[in-house]
């Protein structure tokens, strides 16, 4: 299982080598981090607090369109 | 750059993350409590806690409040931790990692009102920031939704909001520029909290109102129109609280009743954005430059580089900005990262492999049903339970479990091995909106070996313990009544087939100003062929009439410097004088042709970014047309850059604001105009400081940075009158003493009187406003327009630079009047979007799309002639003409199904067997 997940993470085994570091996991981090590696990079993401999500998870609704922030 | 080595340092979580499942049996036992940081510390957590209800990654972990870490007390986590998931000897570790690139999405911090003793904001328990009220409003937040005061935990009826809570202003410990995002969130709130409690009366004590984003106009109109609803124009102060009631009150002036003081329940400070706190450690760790403000600095012409080779900024760091912004900033930022690390791309990244797939079409249905609690979100409402019991006695169904949240990590993983352990083939989980999950439960099936449209969500939660969260005892009925239904149509899905689609490497990029030319230049640097495509004779669009910018800019240096990078880019191919006269074709394989130049071509790519920017409209108001002396503002850059004296030589010029724009006609505001002539004012002044200058506003928009420059014209003795769009300024030739003017007359609502001014030159802040020929080519590409005929993105916050339409991205002010950096930094970012498609061999598309049964054809056309992505095709057959859907091109979205008169055409996944197996579920009683 435990290397399932590491494909899903996109980690290769060798080492603490990548090619970008994302510094922040909040939306702005988050999207970075996928594009970057949906083009084929591999991404190291840091947040500082327990969760990824920044300060948009904290927000209940967005505007213009009261979607839902989380 | 090229090679960082970095240090970090992780910190204990004092849970082993493996081992955690998120059950927070460890937080009922946790006898500590305090201020949960997420809901801002309005209400207590437990010292072991997990972070919020949806956090990634959905495992727990102790605060510094622990009596084990404090006192070497407790430990009673420990022993009620069935996965034996706790370790409170963790320690902090040091890891090194090597990388080549470094994006600082590092955000923004919330300014801090308890520094200003004004605001009561610490002192008074009613008084609360725009971020606390956030939480109060959430469902998840301190009070599950409810908005209550914290002084008495009853409902404030009568609420304040105070805007520019630390922003424009330049006394010490506030920010002299705008936050740009507090007057939108506001109006937010404000009609969040009407939808909370319909009788609330709320006021907005405002400045200038900044709704100058993409449908910002409209949404500040709404929430101002709402019952009880008051915008007041004032500078406020909170002045005293009733020791008693704990009522706050208001200090206020308006022009007609002059200073009052009103009494409210709650007061929200609508708090701006500061840099991250550690602006400065950031800084001195990665070698960047900052603002005077903290912010990172960076190019005008590239909002994304930072000072420091090979580290990049997007989202807040680089200056107040929405989600939007950060959004496109984000992918802007990948794509200048793949720029810099193209020739090793893929190198250090893995395939993910599933296992192959085993054929259960021949067995007889095996339904597995999970039940999410979603926290409390359901399991609040719903018996979970009994719900589970239920599920069980369904017809088929041979497996049933509750889950606290199916969506987390260790439950997905959880469906996989149960779907192999009980040899499940069906699958439903009755949780939320498919539109967020699907994917990723359909993936846990994948895992498991089974197709994955052998998955079928029920919604219980939107569709059920949301809506009806007061009745339980009927949502646990109705949540069974809805996962019956889910259990029937499981029985009737098919196993559909994905498509692999190879995709062309090259991109067209329509429109050939700074917008257009950034995207193609940043694409081609990762060895893309760009088609670009100029309906001018010269590149450069609308940029070609801009001179300066407040930030410095030599506007046609840049865009000389910029057309010469294209002209002699080896794999950007310039179109001009070109028109698209044929888009066919569909993601990673469009065909487009053109006439141009070059004659006609036909193209083919795989990626299409249009970047047809915007025109300008023509004033009918205010002898605009009739009296030279009446000039657009783009008419009067151009003539201070020709250093015409008629323009520099004046003595007193007025500039009327708004002209064309947020009327009926045209209800959106043009976002750049009052920057542009608060630039145009600086510069005249700069030539003539002798000049009076008058500019004549509705609300001055300088958002963001902006502001400053608005301060500075006003220091520099630029006179900036208000007036009401009821009452616009008039504007009529006259006689000044002798001297021929433009006499403009209007009411001045500060000092309470008509004016009339003497001008030399009247300048008019002339609309942004769409091309006329975006129809064609929303049509051409098959991608839609919004209200404004701008063109209208995938998704406002979340895809801002996609086209609903795959493969189409959106950049620059043919998305909405944006200025020069802005229309950089979206560039930058349709690229980086593009390069997701681009960079990969193959694109996948969905195996549920429309087929025709082709003996119940007639061939009538109706499916052809609603199908907005043009899927439909007739081919001649031996029995007459017949639809064919192109599943590459198909969205599924099942127009066709209802029209066609004969049943022939249907929607894979949504045949009318599996339907109406629901709707007989749904009448059947169990």
């Amino acid at each position: 299982m435990e290397t399932e997940t590491a494909q899903l993470l996109k980690i290769p085994a060798d080492g603490n080598y990548g090619d970008v570091m994302v510094l922040g996991g909040g939306i702005s981090g988050i999207q970075a981090s996928l594009d970057l590696a949906t083009a084929g990079y591999k991404v190291y993401l840091v947040e500082k607090s327990p969760a990824i999500g920044g300060h948009m998870s904290q927000l209940d609704k967005t505007y213009p369109t009261n979607d839902c922030s989380m | 750059m090229g090679d960082f080595q970095v240090t970090l340092n992780r910190k204990p979580r004092y849970v082993i993350e493996d081992r955690c499942t998120g059950c927070t049996t460890c937080v009922e036992y946790c006898p500590v409590e305090y201020p949960d940081q997420f809901n801002q510390e309005i209400s207590e957590n437990k010292a072991v806690h997990i972070f919020f209800a949806q956090a990634i990654p959905l495992i727990a972990y102790i605060d510094e409040s622990c009596l084990y870490l404090k006192e070497k007390k407790c430990r009673i986590c420990e022993n009620v931790c069935k996965a034996d998931a706790i370790d409170l000897g963790q320690k902090a570790q040091k890891m090194e990692i090597k990388v080549a690139a470094i994006v600082l999405a590092t955000g923004y911090d919330t300014y801090d009102p308890s520094l200003k003793n004004e605001y009561g904001y610490g002192r008074m328990t009613n008084v609360v920031t725009s971020m606390d009220f956030e939480r109060l409003l959430c469902a998840t937040g301190p009070y599950e939704g409810e908005i209550l005061r914290a002084s008495d935990r009853k409902h404030p009826h009568k609420i304040a909001w105070i805007q520019c809570v630390g922003s424009r202003r330049v006394t010490p410990g506030d920010n002299s520029y705008c936050s740009a995002v507090c007057c939108s969130y506001t109006q937010k709130q404000v009609i969040l909290t009407k939808d909370h409690d319909a009788d609330a009366k709320l006021t907005v004590f405002h400045n200038d109102i900044r709704s100058y984003g993409k449908d910002f106009e409209r949404y500040y109109q709404r929430a101002e129109e709402l019952s009880d609803v008051r915008f007041i124009r004032s500078y406020t102060t909170v002045s005293r609280e009733d020791p008693e009631t704990k009522n706050v009150f208001v200090r206020y002036a308006t022009a007609d009743d002059g200073v009052q003081e009103e009494e409210f329940d709650m007061v929200v400070l609508s708090v701006g954005l500061n840099p991250p706190a550690d602006y400065q450690g950031l800084a001195d760790k990665f070698g960047i430059e900052l603002t005077e403000h903290g912010f990172c600095l960076a190019s005008p012409t590239n909002p994304i580089e930072t000072t420091s080779p090979g580290v990049y900024v997007c989202g807040a760091f680089q200056g107040p900005m929405d989600i939007p912004e950060s959004v496109y900033t984000a992918s802007g930022a990948g794509t200048q990262c793949g720029e810099l690390l193209n020739y090793r791309r893929g190198e250090l990244t893995r395939e993910r492999v599933y296992p192959a797939e085993k054929d259960v079409s021949q067995e007889k249905p095996k339904i597995g049903v999970f039940v999410c609690h979603c926290g409390s979100n359901i399991g609040r409402v719903v018996d979970v339970p009994s719900t589970v019991e239920y599920a069980l006695s369904l017809p088929n169904v041979v497996y049933a479990q509750e889950q606290l949240f199916s969506c987390a990590t260790n439950s997905a993983r959880e469906i996989t091995d149960t779907i192999k352990e009980k040899g499940l083939n069906r699958v439903v989980v009755a949780a939320c909106s498919p539109r967020t999950l699907e994917p990723l439960f359909r993936d846990t099936l994948r895992e498991a070996g089974l197709n994955q449209y052998y998955y079928d969500m029920a919604n219980i939660r939107e569709h059920c313990s949301w809506c009806h969260s007061k009745e339980k005892e009927e949502s646990t009925n109705k949540a069974q009544d809805i996962i019956r239904m889910s259990v029937a149509r499981a029985g009737h899905l098919k196993p559909l087939q994905e498509m692999d689609l190879p995709v062309n490497k090259a991109a067209l990029v329509v429109g050939g100003g700074i917008a257009g030319m950034t995207s193609a230049l940043s694409m081609a640097n990762q060895g893309h062929e760009i088609h670009l495509v100029e309906k001018e004779n010269d590149l450069g669009g609308m940029a070609r009439r801009l001179h300066y910018t407040l930030d410095g800019l030599d506007v046609q240096g840049y865009l000389d410097g910029l057309v010469r990078q294209v002209y002699r880019h080896p794999a950007i191919h310039v179109y001009t004088n070109a028109e698209v006269t044929e888009a066919t074709g569909y993601v990673g394989n469009f065909v487009t042709k053109l006439s141009s130049d070059r004659g006609p071509s036909e193209i083919k790519h795989g990626a299409t970014v249009v970047a047809v920017g915007v025109d300008v409209y023509t004033p009918t108001e205010y002898l605009y047309g009739q009296d030279e002396r009446v000039l657009t503002h783009l008419e009067l850059e151009e003539r201070i850059s020709q250093g015409d004296e008629a323009v520099t030589g004046a003595q007193t010029l007025v500039m009327i604001q708004c002209v064309g724009c947020r009327n009926k006609d045209r209800n959106y505001c043009s976002r750049v105009c009052c920057s542009e002539s608060i630039k145009n004012a600086l510069k005249l002044k700069e030539i003539n400081p002798e000049m009076d200058i008058y500019i004549l506003f509705r609300d001055i928009r300088t958002y963001g940075m902006l502001e400053d420059y608005y301060r500075e014209a006003s220091a520099k003795d630029v006179k900036f009158i208000r007036y009401e769009p009821e009452n616009p300024p008039q504007v009529e030739a006259a006689e000044e003493e002798g001297r021929p003017v433009l006499q403009v007359s209007l009411m001045d609502y500060v000092l309470g009187q008509e004016l009339a001014i003497g001008a030399d030159i009247v300048t008019l802040a002339a609309a942004v406003i769409p091309r006329e020929d975006n129809k064609d080519i929303s049509q051409l590409f098959k991608v839609s327009l919004g209200p404004d005929d701008f063109f209208k993105e995938a998704h406002v916050k979340l895809r801002p630079v996609d086209f609903a339409t795959d493969g189409v991205y959106l950049c620059g002010t043919a998305h909405y009047p944006k200025h020069i950096p802005e229309a950089i930094n979206q560039a930058y970012g349709a690229a980086g979007r593009a390069l997701t498609l681009l960079s990969n061999d193959i694109v996948t598309v969905s195996g549920s799309v429309c087929e025709v049964a082709e003996d119940r054809c007639m061939g009538c056309g109706a499916c052809a002639q609603v199908c907005t992505y043009g899927a439909i095709e007739f081919r001649k057959t031996k029995k007459g003409q017949k639809a064919v859907v192109n599943p590459v091109i198909c969205k599924g979205d099942g127009l066709c199904n209802a029209k066609c008169p004969t049943g022939a055409i249907f929607l894979k996944h949504f045949t009318d067997d599996e339907l109406l197996s629901q709707i007989d579920a749904m009448s059947a009683t169990a």
